[in-house]
């Protein structure tokens, strides 16, 4: 089996986001940069598949130079091959993205193309849905649980409620991950000086104006709120208790 | 002429109430244009919702109907209905909620038109181009974009406002079918899993007692869990804690998890970073226990207690306890 990642680099955000002076990026000077949550899980699932079924993984990621970063931890964590599609500081709209995956995979006889259901700072909802079309792939958007056997793949999503939804597809296919399909490792030290050593494939895609372009960053404005700090240690709890009663829930 | 149009989600018959939301979106915009707001039903199994959208300003509902459809869900024959009825009805904004379902039959109806989709938007000021306010990181941060593009794909972030009623005024019912082949069905629900019964849901816990780093261990959360039970509510947890292996993934509460949205979330041992306090913001009282003051949860809480956990959760149980037998 043949299977394709596609991650994306975002900051590591913490507690508090603060924006650059012209307001078109996170101010990343103290933070580091992370695989977005969905697909980190997707680069996990990857190299569990191929444990299991043998075959080949490919991660590829549309970024800057530095997004070499991602593909180096996602090497790290077992992935075989990495593509770096790389771009300059502007950001592609979705449609442009996916129409630049489109053309770098086309060709590469993918069994299996796996991507986050959702980027964590874009959301955009579609880079997926996108290529899947352009291929005429079959795809699963939220998966959480997988199973690929004879050729085929297996897919469920919450569907609220506790309740799951199941798909069956046949391959090749393209599924959008959730977070929670399963934990990832983290990557072995061997991993790490391995990874350093393996080749990266990069592209050089040509710029899309986007239909959808970002003209700024802007922070939700906050509601004013004041805490009260009833106390220190447990001499604290009877006075929450009256408030929990208050409330209605004692 | 032309108009704004709304798709109405719905599964097997059930409405998801945040295309109430969209449809008073879509009517806000549709007063400001001065064009009618209409909306699509997909299957038979939707008929019986015309009745509850008739006071949501609604001028004409099309149902589209297929044998196919109310077999089971499949998003590219429900994307695929959208496409057919667009081209029949010329709407110059097509609009979903930012649901699951709505993400992705609003994705497909964007891939099979080659039109620009502007997920999440919590507003939207028409002109040319466009202009749209959207949520990024769950909507810790906000973007302003530019859309362009001959019809206008949306999603509506899911609570960004209330849905509002208007006199009721009955819609006029355009039934239509849709061409629908084989391959819209190729992606399609084959089969569902019934949810346990019993167990309180994390989304809809009136409680939600939640553990962090803080709390040190697996074991550390049996005094959360106490707590949850003599609350009836239930343990939810930060992304720190799902990805150490301490609690199972559907407890976390966050960006990646689930959005909470309890009388009141009981923060433990939670530093507040962006990815959780998403999934939290639907709280309406936070209390936090926290060993350091300048938390970010502390300054986000209504109410906080500056200590160790494993002291304050104990007391907390201890003293609901007395309360629950002086009473009894």
């Amino acid at each position: 089996m043949n299977i394709l990642v596609c991650i994306k680099r975002v900051p590591a955000t913490g507690g508090r986001v603060t924006l650059t002076p012209d307001a078109q990026e996170i101010d990343t000077r103290y933070l580091g940069f992370t695989i977005s949550p969905h697909e980190e899980c997707a680069v996990e699932e990857a190299i569990r598949l191929i444990e299991a079924h043998g075959g080949s993984t490919t991660a590829l990621t549309l970024g800057p130079a530095a997004a070499e970063e991602q593909l180096r931890d996602a090497m790290a964590m077992g992935i075989e091959n990495a593509i770096l599609l790389e771009i300059d500081g502007r950001e592609w709209d979705p449609a442009a993205t996916a129409g630049a995956i489109v053309e770098a995979v086309r060709a590469r006889g993918f069994d299996l193309l796996l991507f986050g259901n959702e980027a964590a700072d874009t959301g955009d909802y579609q880079v997926g849905i996108r290529v899947a079309h352009a291929l005429d792939l079959p795809c699963v958007t939220g998966v959480k649980a997988l199973e690929v056997k004879d050729g085929k793949a297996v897919a469920k999503r919450e569907a609220g409620g506790g309740a799951w939804e199941v798909f069956e597809v046949a391959l090749p296919a393209v599924l959008t991950l959730k977070e929670g399909i399963n934990l990832p490792r983290y990557p072995s030290l061997p991993g790490r000086l391995k990874a350093k050593k393996k080749p990266v494939e990069r592209l050089q895609p040509q710029w899309q104006v986007g239909a959808l372009e970002k003209v700024r960053l802007k922070l939700p404005t906050e509601k004013e709120h004041q805490v009260e700090i009833l106390g220190k240690g447990p001499e604290a709890a009877p006075k929450m208790v009256e408030i929990l009663q208050r409330l209605g829930v004692v | 002429m032309t108009m704004i149009l709304g798709f109405i989600e719905h599964d097997r018959g059930k409405l998801n109430e945040l295309s109430l939301e969209m449809l008073t979106f879509g009517r806000r915009l549709a007063t400001q244009l001065n064009v009618p707001l209409q909306a699509i039903l997909i299957g038979e199994a939707a008929r019986p919702l015309v009745g509850r959208l008739s006071s949501f300003g609604v001028s004409v509902l099309h149902l589209a109907k297929h044998e196919r459809l109310d077999e089971a869900y499949a998003p590219e024959a429900w994307a695929q209905c959208m496409v057919n009825l667009m081209a029949a009805a010329n709407p110059q904004i097509v609009i979903a909620a930012g649901s699951d379902r709505g993400s992705e039959v609003m994705a497909h109806v964007a891939a099979r038109s080659d039109l620009p989709l502007a997920a999440n938007c919590i507003d939207v000021q028409p002109g040319d181009p466009f202009t749209v306010t959207r949520q990024r990181w769950g909507g810790s941060l906000l973007d302003e974009s530019r859309l362009t593009g001959a019809v206008k794909l949306l999603t509506v972030a899911p609570h960004a406002l209330q849905a509002e009623e208007v006199s009721a005024g009955e819609p006029m019912l355009n039934e239509f079918t849709p061409a629908l082949g084989d391959k819209e069905f190729r992606v399609r629900v084959a089969s569902r899993v019934e949810a346990a019964a019993g167990k309180v849901s994390l989304a809809e816990a009136k409680v939600v007692v939640g553990g962090g780093r803080g709390v040190g261990s697996a074991e550390g959360f049996k005094v959360l869990e106490e707590l949850a039970g003599l609350l009836g509510g239930t343990v939810g947890c930060s992304r720190a804690v799902t990805s150490l292996g301490w609690r199972p993934h559907h407890d976390q509460v966050g960006q990646t998890g689930t959005r909470i949205a309890p009388e009141i979330y009981i923060a433990c041992g939670v530093s507040g970073a962006t990815q959780h306090m998403v999934g939290a913001k639907g709280s309406k009282r936070i209390l936090a226990v926290n060993t350091d003051p300048e938390a970010t949860i502390v300054a986000k809480a209504d109410w906080a207690i500056i200590g160790d956990l494993h002291e304050v959760v104990p007391a907390l149980s201890a003293e609901i306890r007395k309360v629950k037998s002086g009473r009894g």
